[in-house]
């Protein structure tokens, strides 16, 4: 019986570092193909465009709702304390240090990260992919890069929008419909929330870009088995972003909490 | 031009080649006959680079393309164009922008002499003023032969062809053996045709080579294929299974 385990821990084990030297070795050929293949920018222009700006509605209701519903949360559970002006600190150091990046990411993986991982895998398995490299063009310079960098560029600007309708939701619900005094709100909001808070932000969102594009590249570019195969990718593609996001997010927060600290004001 | 030697690859655990010979003269047609799954498809990606061999050299004008990474394989795919089965066509554009791309990932950035080239590649294919349509509007016939415009374009030395006329009727079968015949003319390009289909074979070769089990068991030309007595080559030219029911 033990043996049996052993063997099923190990061979999980060896799956999972299999993964991530896919992961690292498609790191390595798209960090090359930026430094040596010129830019594609009418294709970066246009995955910015299918990335970055229509995924705005899915971020804008995200943030929104989310902040709207944790201020009203937050101030049901302060106000019995007579703590009601600090509800808006609260919302506004958690929208930018955890929730705002963590649910951006989570909603691009699931609507851009299933795209990528859908539309490489069906090229792939309808040889499109081969026909792109049997014309001397390197799949990594067309379908990656432009990929990659479009996420990077549009990640922490949707986080951004994220965390400002979440900030602007909780404080129309707290001051128009809670009651909350809207100079306490805002000055102990301002007061709480630091440029270090806004770089946290930007930073997560950033690094979980990176993830769902190469995570739902690698799913793309391993696609096999005709329908099937391509089925299954956007969907390996959305839960193993979105382990890894959360995952991930935990040790960063401690990383970054050491270059910016929280609650310094 | 084309020189395949001690040709090997394994796929998963099976050996698909296994010690491959073959060359191809410049400007004839050469066909690889054989069953399905036999390793011939696998073959021809190999001389454009799209396979890398466990062993074995594959020399294009004397070059071993083998020992190349992707980005120097580039000069090469200028010389060596390939028609896919399923003709491979970008799905994201029109018919006119499949076959413009190689022409813009070239360089050539005057519209009018891609327009050009576009419409006479098209003229070549038979589907002339057929720009504007998109893949999924397209029958297979009609996709082979865009993907065959998109192949010929930019005016390869040597075209390979991966079953050109799997899937499509007997009409648009012969339809296709005959352009196979008159681009090599037309373009005097070097062709290799993978195919099972012995009516393509016949049409198409100046010679055959038959693959089995991982080896080129039969070289010679369509008259000397023609007339073998070897139990194996007869079965598969008149399509005998061996079985009885």
């Amino acid at each position: 019986m033990f043996p049996a385990i052993f063997q099923a821990v190990g061979s999980r084990a060896i799956g999972l570092l299999r993964y991530v030297g896919q992961l690292a070795f498609l790191v390595r050929e798209t960090a090359i193909s930026i430094h040596v293949a010129p830019m594609r920018w009418a294709l970066l222009f246009k995955q910015i465009a299918e990335i970055g700006f229509r995924s705005q509605l899915v971020v804008v209701v995200t943030g929104a709702f989310t902040g709207a519903v944790f201020s009203a949360q937050t101030f049901f559970q302060f106000h019995r304390l007579g703590m009601d002006s600090a509800v808006g600190a609260v919302v506004a150091v958690s929208l930018f240090r955890e929730l705002g990046p963590v649910l951006t990411a989570l909603m691009l993986s699931g609507r851009v990260g299933a795209s990528i991982a859908a539309e490489i895998g069906t090229m792939k398995v309808t040889e499109q992919i081969e026909a792109l490299r049997s014309i001397g063009v390197h799949p990594i310079d067309y379908l990656i890069v432009p990929r990659i960098l479009a996420l990077l560029i549009s990640t922490p600007l949707l986080v951004a929008e994220c965390i400002g309708l979440g900030i602007g939701a909780g404080y129309l619900v707290a001051t128009k419909v809670l009651g909350v005094s809207r100079a306490y709100y805002m000055t102990n909001m301002l007061a709480f929330t630091t440029g270090r808070d806004i770089k946290m932000a930007l930073i997560k969102g950033m690094a979980f870009a990176g993830l769902i594009g190469f995570i739902a590249c690698e799913e793309g570019l391993k696609t096999a088995n005709g329908a099937a195969g391509v089925g299954r990718a956007p969907t390996q593609a959305v839960v193993i972003a979105s382990l890894v996001i959360l995952i991930s997010n935990f040790f960063l927060s401690f990383l970054l909490n050491i270059f910016f600290p929280a609650g310094s004001y | 031009m084309i020189e395949v030697l001690d040709l090997h690859k394994t796929l998963g655990t099976q050996e698909v080649l296994c010690g491959v010979n073959l060359k191809v003269t410049s400007g004839h047609t050469h066909v690889i006959l054989g069953r399905s799954g036999s390793g011939k498809s696998v073959l021809l990606k190999h001389l454009v680079g799209l396979f890398q061999p466990d062993a074995g050299r594959v020399l294009i004008d004397g070059e071993n393309i083998a020992v190349l990474h992707e980005r120097q394989l580039g000069p090469i795919r200028k010389k060596v164009g390939i028609l896919f089965q399923s003709g491979a066509l970008f799905d994201s554009m029109n018919v006119g922008e499949n076959i413009a791309f190689p022409l813009r990932e070239s360089g050539i950035k005057d519209e009018a002499v891609i327009r050009a080239k576009v419409a006479e590649a098209l003229e070549m294919v038979d589907l002339a003023g057929e720009e504007e349509k998109t893949p999924d509007n397209l029958s297979g016939g009609m996709r082979k032969r865009v993907g065959l415009a998109r192949t010929i374009v930019s005016r390869p030395a040597c075209i390979l062809y991966d079953e050109p006329t799997t899937g499509l009727d007997p009409i648009a079968t012969d339809s296709i053996n005959h352009l196979i015949r008159r681009l090599q003319k037309r373009l005097k390009a070097t062709s290799v045709v993978v195919t099972h289909d012995m009516k393509t074979a016949f049409h198409t070769a100046d010679r055959i080579a038959f693959l089995h089990e991982g080896r080129i068991y039969f070289e010679g030309t369509p008259e000397e294929l023609r007339v073998s007595t070897d139990p194996l080559l007869v079965n598969f030219i008149e399509g005998r299974s061996g079985e009885s029911d």
